[in-house]
């Protein structure tokens, strides 16, 4: 069955999904650093009259950087991964290129449509599930289609057995359309009312209690499924790929999957500790959050090690740095979280600004790194040219790397300092702060908050700049680079 | 085995589906019909509510703002009894909120009152000094959208047994005619405001934002047990 001979790859939607991650992410991260300046300074609020407040635009950076960039990043590497593990072009089926190029085309409506609707206040108000019934079901649509592609290719596939970056895309697939078909469960009023009122309206099927068990079961596998599971499936082939090293052990990555998908969905229930939910269900979810540990550091491990014997390439080549960092990041992140969902810790934790800290160490020092690390690795093979500057790279790395470790140290400070600001007695029992004592103190955090947000931009930009010029202007290539991508 | 599901992709996505599914099964399911009652003597939210419940969303006060006091000495010090499963019954969304930029509202409604809000609402530091919450001044002049709220009451009164009276039924001329009981409800709110614009647009029969979301942010707390009391 293998040929030997090389295949010529398509990769016009993975090159369609790169451009969105570079728009999405640009326009995501401006946003966020937007709203960031306006925690430090409030006047900022009112640049764009009712849609510029703080609170209208914090779903719209949490969504243009979750389905907008991060979507898009798994895309792209999907489409782009999948063809050469499973040894198979998708020019070969038309089939499955029509169905790739018309999902493309649907999430770019879908993605338009989310950021209009939330700058109007249409939302569901779910955290991470803002979009409307309407949306919903063309996102199903999406992810159905998603689905056609994938198993579609494996369907044609050469390469028999499965490469771990597969497992992980499948699982995503899987996760994701289970999680949130259930979570969106809801009832359009205008048909239950006789045609009263918005048609985008809809009703939660669950309430109270029960809603929120069921949006933290998505909220928090939403970044399994998102945040994780496919990044996962992305370093695994692009870390092996770029150094030339063989995954260092397959053992582990068994391991690290299967334990994965089994622990991950119990932790959901940390989001709510101390709250209305039966308290068997926080301790599970508490539980279940630190053995979580162990398939998440199997994963971080397994590809640290894999560098072994070339850790010179960590100082010779960037993208080998960008992934080694992202897979440090993974660790600190993975550690943090655990931690953060033991009760008594949570207790100080929980409503503070530890947790955005907690969540940009994973995004921006893991997510966005990988995608970044593997769009760079892709650009010479899909535009065959060599990447436009090494300096840019690098200097973007350090400017990046400041920026996270800005962020999350000062969102650790000003987490801790406000948790125990809210509790702090005198020595008769009362209350020592009033709660405005305790949002004036965070105004210097804040503000570095907002710098590394601008450092981070910065960052991005350079990035996008790089990638475009790889794409425009760089020196073209005669063959395709074996390991190392090239750069100028 | 794994060796074996790596070659059969059908049964490797089967194997996936099985080993992720069944934590949600066993954590969600089995309290869920226990945790849909409410507790003894609430009230749902009033039409009005609902619509300045619908402000609350579209303005996504939750961003800063949880419903949720846990029970610890420092926070029913600070904000009243802990929270109870039963007491959000009615609440489709939830929304307790993740973080807490500013305090806790879960009992709002029981310390402050309908000129306070209108103060602040208008300009968060002329109550609070140092406040970082933006001003929400739109909401004076864009008008609720009470009709959607009405849809929302029929909707989860005949789906979900939320106990309305026989008043809330579907169809647009129900919507109309009940809407008299909206606007009464929402003069009692305009006539403890100041602002001039507000009170001549309810004259009118026009309900702002303002309004409806007052009315929702006083149902928080205490409020909505009268009945019982």
């Amino acid at each position: 069955m293998q040929s030997n001979a090389a295949l010529e790859y398509d990769y016009t939607v993975a090159k369609l999904y790169t451009y969105t991650a570079i728009v999405f992410g640009f326009v995501g991260m401006l946003i966020g650093t937007l709203i960031a300046a306006q925690l430090a300074w409030p006047e900022l609020n009112y640049l764009f009259g009712e849609y510029g407040t703080f609170s209208r635009l914090r779903p719209l950076h949490t969504n243009v950087v979750i389905y907008g960039f991060t979507v898009s990043g798994v895309f792209a590497t999907f489409y782009y991964s999948a063809q050469r593990v499973l040894k198979v072009s998708m020019a070969e089926s038309k089939f499955v290129n029509g169905v790739a190029k018309l999902q493309f085309v649907l999430y770019f409506i879908a993605a338009a449509s989310m950021v209009i609707t939330e700058l109007m206040g249409i939302t569901q108000n779910k955290e991470y599930a803002q979009m409307e019934w309407p949306l919903d079901l063309l996102i199903v649509v999406i992810w159905v289609l998603w689905g056609v592609a994938m198993f579609g290719l494996i369907g044609i596939r050469r390469e028999k057995a499965l490469y771990i970056s597969m497992w992980y895309f499948i699982a995503c697939f899987l996760g994701v359309a289970m999680l949130y078909l259930f979570n969106n469960m809801a009832v359009p009023t205008y048909f239950t009312s006789g045609g009263v009122g918005s048609i985008m309206h809809s009703v939660s099927m669950y309430s109270g209690t029960n809603d929120a068990l069921v949006q933290w079961w998505w909220g928090h596998n939403a970044v399994a499924f998102v945040f994780t599971v496919p990044i996962v499936a992305m370093i695994y082939y692009f870390l092996p790929k770029e150094s030339g090293q063989a995954v260092y052990s397959y053992k582990l990555s068994l391991l690290s999957f299967w334990g994965l998908m089994f622990v991950y969905l119990w932790a959901g229930s940390h989001h709510l500790l101390w709250s209305t939910v039966p308290d068997w269900m926080q301790t599970m979810g508490s539980i279940f959050s630190v053995v979580l540990i162990l398939p998440s550091w199997g994963s971080a491990i397994n590809m640290l090690l894999t560098m072994k014997g070339e850790w010179n390439q960590l100082t010779e080549n960037p993208l080998i740095k960008f992934m080694v960092l992202a897979s440090t990041f993974y660790m600190l992140s993975t550690l943090e979280g655990p931690i953060q969902a033991i009760k008594s810790v949570n207790a100080i934790a929980h409503f503070t600004d530890w947790i955005p800290g907690h969540v940009h160490d994973g995004v921006l020092g893991w997510v966005a790194f990988m995608i970044m690390a593997g769009l760079f690795h892709m650009a010479p093979r899909m535009f065959k040219r060599e990447i436009y500057s090494k300096k840019l790279i690098e200097a973007q790395f350090w400017l990046q790397t400041t920026a996270v470790v800005l962020y999350f140290t000062s969102m650790w400070i000003a987490g801790i300092t406000q948790g125990m600001m809210w509790r702090a007695v005198d020595e008769y029992g009362n209350l020592m702060y009033s709660f405005i004592d305790t949002v004036t103190v965070l105004h210097p955090y804040y503000a570095i908050r907002a710098l590394a947000g601008i450092l981070y931009l910065t960052g991005f930009v350079m990035f996008a700049y790089n990638m475009v010029k790889t794409m425009t202007s760089s020196r073209e290539l005669s063959e395709e680079p074996q390991f190392r991508s090239p750069m100028a | 085995m794994f060796h074996w599901l790596e070659k059969n992709p059908f049964f490797f996505a089967v194997g996936v589906f099985l080993v992720i599914a069944f934590a949600g099964l066993i954590e969600i399911l089995p309290n869920f019909a226990e945790a849909s009652r409410p507790v003894a003597g609430l009230r749902p939210y009033t039409v009005l509510e609902l619509a300045g419940k619908e402000v609350y969303k579209k303005d996504n006060c939750i961003a800063c703002h949880s419903q949720l006091i846990r029970p610890f000495k420092a926070e029913t010090d600070r904000y009243g009894q802990y929270s109870l499963s039963g007491e959000y019954a009615y609440d489709r969304p939830f929304l307790w909120g993740s973080k807490r930029t500013g305090p806790d509202l879960h009992r709002v409604g029981n310390y402050r009152t309908t000129d306070w809000h209108e103060n602040h609402m208008w300009e968060p530091t002329s109550v609070v000094p140092g406040s970082i919450m933006p001003a929400y001044k739109h909401m004076f002049t864009n008008k609720a959208d009470i009709a959607t709220a009405y849809a929302e009451a029929v909707t989860v009164k005949n789906l979900f047994n939320t106990p309305y009276g026989d008043d809330i039924k579907a169809g647009k001329e129900a919507f109309e005619s009940y809407k008299p009981k909206i606007l009464a409800e929402a003069k009692k709110i305009a006539a403890e405001m100041k602002n001039q614009d507000v009170k001549d647009a309810v004259a009118k029969g026009e309900i702002p934002e303002i309004v409806a979301l007052i009315a929702y942010l006083n149902s928080l707390g205490d409020s909505r047990y009268a009945a019982a009391k």
